[in-house]
């Protein structure tokens, strides 16, 4: 049935190889990003042929593993390279591949010229091929190394610029925090692994396989330790705190790179990874909690940052950190299907923004090349005004960030709304709702507020580029224009799948798609729910509108607000930060919190590893082995004597032990 | 003939000449040729048993002392001749660089 889904993450392996090994020697640049997009292309056909073939399928048979070669066996465990086609699968292949396509064309225009563009393709095939084993794997185990061999990529593209040390001083900073996320990931798989085989015999890290057996899991007890170790993996992977300083330093890395990697897939596969394995996580009521609480701190913590970054890839960077807490939100609420959908629409919207950002980067920095100026060309009070050089960027990111703000009829609102009527009406943790409702509600004010504090500070206003500059500042080139605008037009139409019921039924039955859809996947997870807790109250209707209305009421005041600041007035901004100086100090060093972990963990591992080279290092371990070799070189020079180089000697004692050895047998 | 004694003993005997010569000698080629003496004093002892106790094995070990021997002989005698062009000498007791 699904015998060529191997094609799918073989095709920009291939690419990966032909660019990886020949791609220095190819050298032509349309070449090299021909061969890069066009393999994820054709997985992106592939993948479009799979998810058809799903639908045809009749619900209950849509979760299809797919073996293609048994990869070990050891006693009781057992891991194949084997697929697992099923709806969530099949809407992540279609959003990996689809959105990799068009960064893949978009870098073609947007790498033009850089030094090691093979290198750059190459690893941008390797990322889509690790990204597609995530998500295809149908085991814990091909999971992992789909999630290591993202972060890997992700490591190598921040590193892109090596040159530069904060590039380099980046890619590892996002290593090590998604190490210290690893860690937990496997922690998680051994535990459950363990004890699903000793308690009930079942040895199986596949994931249908632990579905069906699921219901021997306890609730709480050791499920929530096995999910809080998964979680753990997931704020590492996808930037949530305590892990997610690493990703505004990501922005280090080449625009499309932050798009694709820090933006639309790999970011998000912690929350794929959660909905995943609904089933588990929501047998543990403490893990849910902590996840939503997490979720909802992340979503508003970052965008309080957010407001007053002046670099255009960190307000987005913190955005993107934000809206991914707004998706552990709704796991943590069990609304999986909110978070996928929420999961789906960001990835239509940042990839826009952040390709859109990456244009008006490149213009800008084409400008101030042209005048010989080191102006930062990422710097938003540098900008201003652009909107009638780049009339096409712009309406595409309008599109997009009037997406993300929640402004009805956009992708946004729907999944966005959704989240926040979800962390309002969950019946999973009681009094605890009211203020997760009130985190996302913050966030979304924040949220509307910093966008369209970008977009005002970068396409409105007066261009505050340096004279000269201006006349040089330009549209892009078709190659980059045309993925901005298919991207804004699923920014548009990207949310109608998962039209919520309350509006659907309004509009004339129209039925909720990506719920109907994505059903099987958290058939058990929600049969659990139904079985053990019951919301004792139905909400109204009415409320669910009033909600509604309210988020888009609040969406409006952080636009205006916005609007207001650096639109109307531009003087205000100054005279508030500097009516409260420390507030907006401590915002704009994003709370201290890089300085607290240098001080808390940085630091104190530094002083540690320090005193074990010096220490332990030089003085145990090195004084041991040189001990030990000074004794014998003692013992040796002592004992060497006895070799007189004359060969009687040598005779006389071979003879003499003879002797010896021949009595010591004759008269014992 | 039939007295393995006899054999043991006339073996023996060689094999303590050549061992004294061994030690004692200070010319190469009288030591080497004391180690002849004591391979062939080890040969008679194997040819006597082997034919005392009718088992041809000891005779078929003797071929090879004999082939080892001469073998030993070419590349112990060409060693002497490249020391003696070194140091001319074949006095054992000038080969004494090889110590501490």
């Amino acid at each position: 049935m699904f015998d060529n889904v191997w094609l799918i993450p073989l095709f920009p392996l291939i690419g990966f190889l032909i660019n990886g090994l020949l791609g220095k020697k190819i050298k032509n640049e349309t070449v090299i990003g021909s061969i890069g997009a066009f393999a994820v292309l054709c997985s992106f056909i592939v993948s479009v042929m799979t998810f058809l073939k799903l639908i045809g399928l009749p619900a209950e048979e849509r979760v299809v593993n797919v073996k293609i070669f048994t990869w070990m066996t050891a006693g009781n465990f057992n891991a194949d390279i084997a697929f697992l086609i099923d709806p969530l699968s099949c809407l992540m292949l279609l959003v990996v591949t689809g959105i990799g396509f068009l960064i893949h064309v978009y870098s073609i225009g947007y790498m033009h010229g850089e030094e090691g563009f093979y290198r750059f393709f190459a690893y941008l095939n390797l990322f889509v091929f690790s990204m597609l084993l995530l998500v295809m794997g149908n085991n814990l185990l091909l999971m992992f190394v789909g999630w290591e061999g993202v972060g890997l990529c992700s490591y190598l593209l921040i590193g892109y610029y090596f040159h530069k040390k904060s590039a380099g001083d980046a890619g590892k900073k996002a290593f090590v925090m998604n190490r210290v996320g690893d860690f937990g990931f496997l922690l998680g798989t051994f535990t459950l692994f363990w004890f699903m085989g000793q308690t009930h015999n079942v040895w199986t890290i596949q994931f249908t396989e632990m579905a069906a057996n699921a219901h021997l899991l306890p609730t709480g007890g050791i499920v929530t330790v096995i999910t809080l170790c998964f979680f753990l993996g997931a704020t590492g992977k996808s930037a949530q705190i305590p892990l997610y300083t690493w990703l505004p330093d990501a922005m280090e890395g080449p625009t499309p790179v932050s798009a694709l990697i820090h933006a639309a897939t790999m970011v998000t596969a912690g929350v794929y990874m959660i909905g995943r394995m609904s089933y588990l996580f929501i047998r543990s009521p403490e893990t849910m909690m902590v996840i939503a609480v997490i979720g909802g701190c992340t979503a508003l913590f970052a965008a309080t940052i957010g407001t007053a970054q002046n670099d255009i890839k960190r307000v987005l960077a913190y955005s993107t950190v934000s809206q991914l807490g707004y998706m552990f939100l709704a796991m943590g609420v069990g609304a999986f299907t909110a978070g996928i959908f929420h999961l789906m629409t960001h990835a239509f919207f940042k990839a826009c923004l952040f390709l859109g950002s990456g244009a008006v980067i490149h213009s800008m920095h084409g400008a101030l090349h042209h005048i010989h100026s080191h102006d930062d060309a990422q710097d938003m009070r540098n900008m201003g005004g652009l909107k009638k050089h780049m009339p096409l960027t712009f309406m595409t990111f309008l599109v997009a960030t009037i997406a993300i703000a929640g402004i009805p009829g956009f992708a946004g609102f729907f999944s966005k709304d959704e989240i926040l009527w979800q962390a309002f009406a969950n019946p999973l943790h009681g009094s605890l709702n009211m203020l997760l409702w009130g985190m996302g509600a913050c966030a979304a004010l924040l949220t509307a507020f910093y966008m369209f504090r970008l977009v005002f500070m970068t396409f409105f206003g007066k261009c505050r580029i340096k004279e000269g500059a201006e006349k040089h500042l330009h549209e892009s080139p078709m190659v980059i224009v045309i993925p901005l605008i298919v991207l804004a037009l699923l920014s548009i139409v990207g949310g109608y799948v998962g039209l919520p019921k309350l509006i659907g039924d309004v509009v004339g039955g129209i039925p909720n798609y990506l719920e109907h859809y994505l059903e099987p996947v958290f058939a058990n997870a929600n049969a659990y729910v139904k079985a053990n807790l019951h919301s004792d109250h139905h909400h109204s209707h009415a409320l669910e509108w009033g909600l509604m209305g309210l988020s888009v009421v609040i969406a409006l005041i952080g636009i205006s607000i916005a609007a207001l600041l650096y639109l109307v007035n531009p003087e205000l901004p100054k005279k508030f930060t500097s009516a409260f100086p420390v507030l907006h100090r401590a915002v704009y060093n994003k709370w201290y919190i890089d300085e607290l972990y240098d001080f808390m963990i940085v630091n104190p591992c530094k002083s540690l590893g320090n005193f074990l080279w010096k220490g332990f290092d030089v003085l145990v371990v090195d004084g041991l082995v040189n001990g030990v070799a000074h004794v014998v070189m003692a013992f040796g020079g002592v004992t060497r004597y006895l070799q007189t180089g004359q060969i009687y000697n040598y005779a006389w004692t071979m003879a003499f032990g003879v002797v010896v050895i021949v009595g010591y047998y004759l008269f014992k | 003939m039939d007295n393995l004694n006899n054999y043991l003993l006339v073996s023996a005997v060689l094999f303590s000449i050549g061992t004294i010569g061994v030690l004692t000698r200070k010319n190469a080629i009288v030591v080497f040729m004391c180690i002849e003496m004591m391979l062939n004093a080890v040969n008679l002892s194997f040819v006597a048993l082997s034919r005392h106790l009718g088992n041809l094995d000891g005779q078929v070990f003797v071929f090879f002392i004999m082939t080892v021997a001469a073998a030993e002989a070419a590349v112990g005698l060409a060693l002497f001749i490249s020391f003696f062009n070194n140091r001319e000498s074949i006095d054992i007791d000038d080969a004494n660089l090889m110590k501490w």
